[in-house]
């Protein structure tokens, strides 16, 4: 018996990624700004994704308040560039302020368990909401524009934030794959297996969620920048809405909640079912959550998970895998994580 | 003067809040799960009474009479359906699913009644503007009044239920131990059903005194499930006169607030429900690890 990380594919497909990254970097010289500015969505999908599942697929936390990190990234963006700071220097300042509340934010939220984190979350989102509401110097309930990035010319804006998107997304993506891989990333795994067995080998139950908690506190919070700065306007009404959390929710659960292949699938489904759909319309709505209720009562590992489990299959080497020894061809007696 | 106006208003707005957070409670108390959905059932209950009202030009009690057997049935079905697939899955699937119902509910109410704001005011008679004048401050409404007393006999209803007859102490052993209740031959299936029915006719009732109260639109759940879950905490998860005394407690915080400013009221609610979570959960541990 030998314990192995990689497989063929696995070496493949993570070189792959890396080309993947390079192609997407000359997606703004090729493509209209339109197209960019969609491309430009579907990277911020991919980390919402990402950082939700980060909460819910590892660490069990199910939220259904990261928009309140959302709208913290979008209105800090337009607080600091509306101090003088140059709006690209803002948005890094704001995903900072994101990541550094949600700190302070964990302290409460932690302690508190399954519908009560959830809900919990929500209310935060929405007293962040009205804090924001109430300050006339942030367009109050109206809204307000980035109106810094005027200084650049259209193609340039839309090229730089989707190179920012494009660098958040693998900054991220990065750090969660390093993050799994590392040796926090089996007591991450073991964790989401299951908590309190986790906890009586001694993992460090609390600790490594407060890393997930931040982690997402950071990745929303890059993601809500994004969102200012690909669309320049923003209101509480929309930035700090739950509406976020339900795609969250269906991106994570239909790619697959726990993998780290499935989140991305889930972005790349969302945002083709988004383009097909181009009206939105209630129907499209109805038909996002049923999809989701139906997902986590019939399939709850997913499209990836599934498929992981029937193939054997692993793109990303984020598990263990034993192969045994005696058979030429590998036998895998066990796909875990 | 004007404080003790805004105690009383705080009170029966409190009231409202019990009974919309009472069908929570229920489902929380017996079967440990919060159905994200309660709002937009509560909602959905309120649009029943409001077409009963359009076809028929009844009452607003009357059609309360015709919708509360049609939510007792649909809260049937939600269990066998949905709710009994998800407990077994773990503890955040029945969220998850409940959370994609609600998104379900509100777009199908928006699909079927345009997002136009309704209300059952015009239909409740002489409790929509009824108001006995106490002082020049201070005013009584009748539809308050009828609030406070339904939500009182709703809990001592219920209480007496839990307590004197068989099917509320199945409900109550089922809650306990529902392993252990099977083993004295009740089935557990059967009470969750039963609860879950009962929790969303309630809903439908704390709908209807949303709609008589101000009005609602198809988006209107959300925030009344959180008030309802806000409600549910400040009074403790599990107990049932505990969510009468919190949705009270919310209440009154969100008049107070509102004296302060307009703008605070649901602040303050929330802020509210947020020290309650701290005092219950934050208690002198609230210390930062590094993870190592």
């Amino acid at each position: 018996m030998k314990v192995q990380r990689w497989t063929r594919t696995s070496r493949l497909f993570t070189a792959g990624t890396g080309g993947v990254a390079l192609a997407l970097a000359s997606v703004p010289l090729i493509f209209d700004p339109d197209v960019v500015q969609k491309l430009t969505n579907l990277l911020i999908l991919v980390i919402l994704a990402a950082m939700w599942n980060a909460l819910a697929g590892y660490g069990g936390l199910l939220s259904v308040g990261q928009q309140a990190f959302i709208g913290i990234g979008a209105y800090g963006t337009v607080f600091f560039a509306g101090m003088g700071v140059s709006p690209y220097v803002a948005m890094l300042l704001a995903m900072v302020l994101a990541g550094a509340v949600s700190v302070p934010i964990s302290l409460l939220a932690l302690r508190l368990r399954a519908a009560q984190f959830a809900i919990g979350m929500w209310v935060i989102a929405e007293v962040i909401s009205i804090l924001v509401r109430l300050d006339k110097n942030l367009g109050a309930g109206t809204g307000i524009s980035l109106i810094q990035m005027n200084q650049f010319a259209p193609n340039f804006r839309q090229a730089y934030t989707f190179w920012m998107a494009l660098g958040f997304t693998v900054l991220f993506l990065a750090a969660l794959f390093f993050l799994l891989r590392s040796s926090l990333g089996a007591s991450l795994q073991a964790i989401r297996d299951d908590e309190d067995a986790a906890r009586s080998l001694g993992v460090r139950v609390a600790s490594r969620k407060r890393l997930l908690f931040v982690l997402a506190g950071f990745g929303c919070g890059a993601a809500g920048v994004l969102v200012v700065a690909n669309t320049l306007f923003i209101e509480p009404g929309s930035v700090f809405s739950v509406q976020w959390s339900a795609y969250m929710i269906f991106m994570v659960l239909v790619g697959g909640l726990g993998t780290f292949e499935g989140p991305i699938l889930g972005a790349i489904l969302l945002f083709a079912i988004q383009t097909i759909f181009t009206q939105g319309g209630p129907w499209y709505l109805v038909g996002l959550g049923a999809t989701a209720a139906l997902v986590a009562l019939v399939l709850p590992r997913g499209l990836w998970g599934t498929i992981e489990e029937r193939l054997g299959l692993r793109l990303m080497p984020v598990g263990y895998r034993v192969v045994a020894p005696e058979t030429k061809t590998e036998t895998k007696v066990q796909a875990s994580a | 003067m004007t404080l003790v106006n805004a105690i009383v208003q705080g009170i029966f707005l409190g009231a409202f809040y019990a009974v919309l957070a009472c069908g929570l409670s229920i489902m929380f108390g017996v079967m440990r799960i919060i159905n994200l959905a309660h709002g937009d059932v509560a909602v959905l209950g309120a649009y029943l009474a409001f077409v009963v009202v359009e076809r028929t030009g009844a009452s607003v009690f009357v059609a309360f009479a015709v919708a509360f057997p049609v939510m007792l049935a649909l809260g049937y079905i939600l269990q066998v359906t949905v709710l009994e697939r998800s407990l077994k899955a773990g503890i955040l699937t029945p969220l998850l699913a409940t959370f994609g119902l609600s998104i379900v509910i509100q777009n199908l109410l928006l699909i079927a009644f345009s997002p136009d704001v309704r209300s059952l005011g015009g239909a409740a008679g002489v409790f929509t503007t009824a108001s006995w004048q106490v002082t020049g401050e201070l005013s009584i409404s009748a539809l308050g009044v009828l609030i406070l007393v339904v939500a009182v006999i709703l809990f001592g209803a219920l209480q007496l239920f839990l307590s004197y007859t068989p099917a509320g102490w199945a409900m109550r052993a089922t809650a306990e131990d529902a392993d252990a209740a099977e083993l004295v031959g009740i089935d557990s299936r059967a009470v969750y059903a039963r609860a879950t029915a009962i929790a969303v006719a309630i809903a439908s009732l704390g709908g209807l005194f949303l709609g008589i109260r101000s009005a609602f639109d198809p988006a209107s759940g959300p925030t009344q499930l959180i008030f309802a879950f806000e409600a549910v905490v400040i009074g403790g998860m599990g107990s049932l006169w505990g969510t009468l005394v919190g949705g009270i407690a919310l209440g009154l915080a969100q008049t107070l607030g509102a004296q302060l400013h307009p703008e605070f009221s649901v602040l303050a609610g929330h802020l509210l429900f947020l020290a309650v979570l701290i005092a219950r959960f934050g208690g002198g541990r609230l210390t930062l690890r590094v993870a190592r």
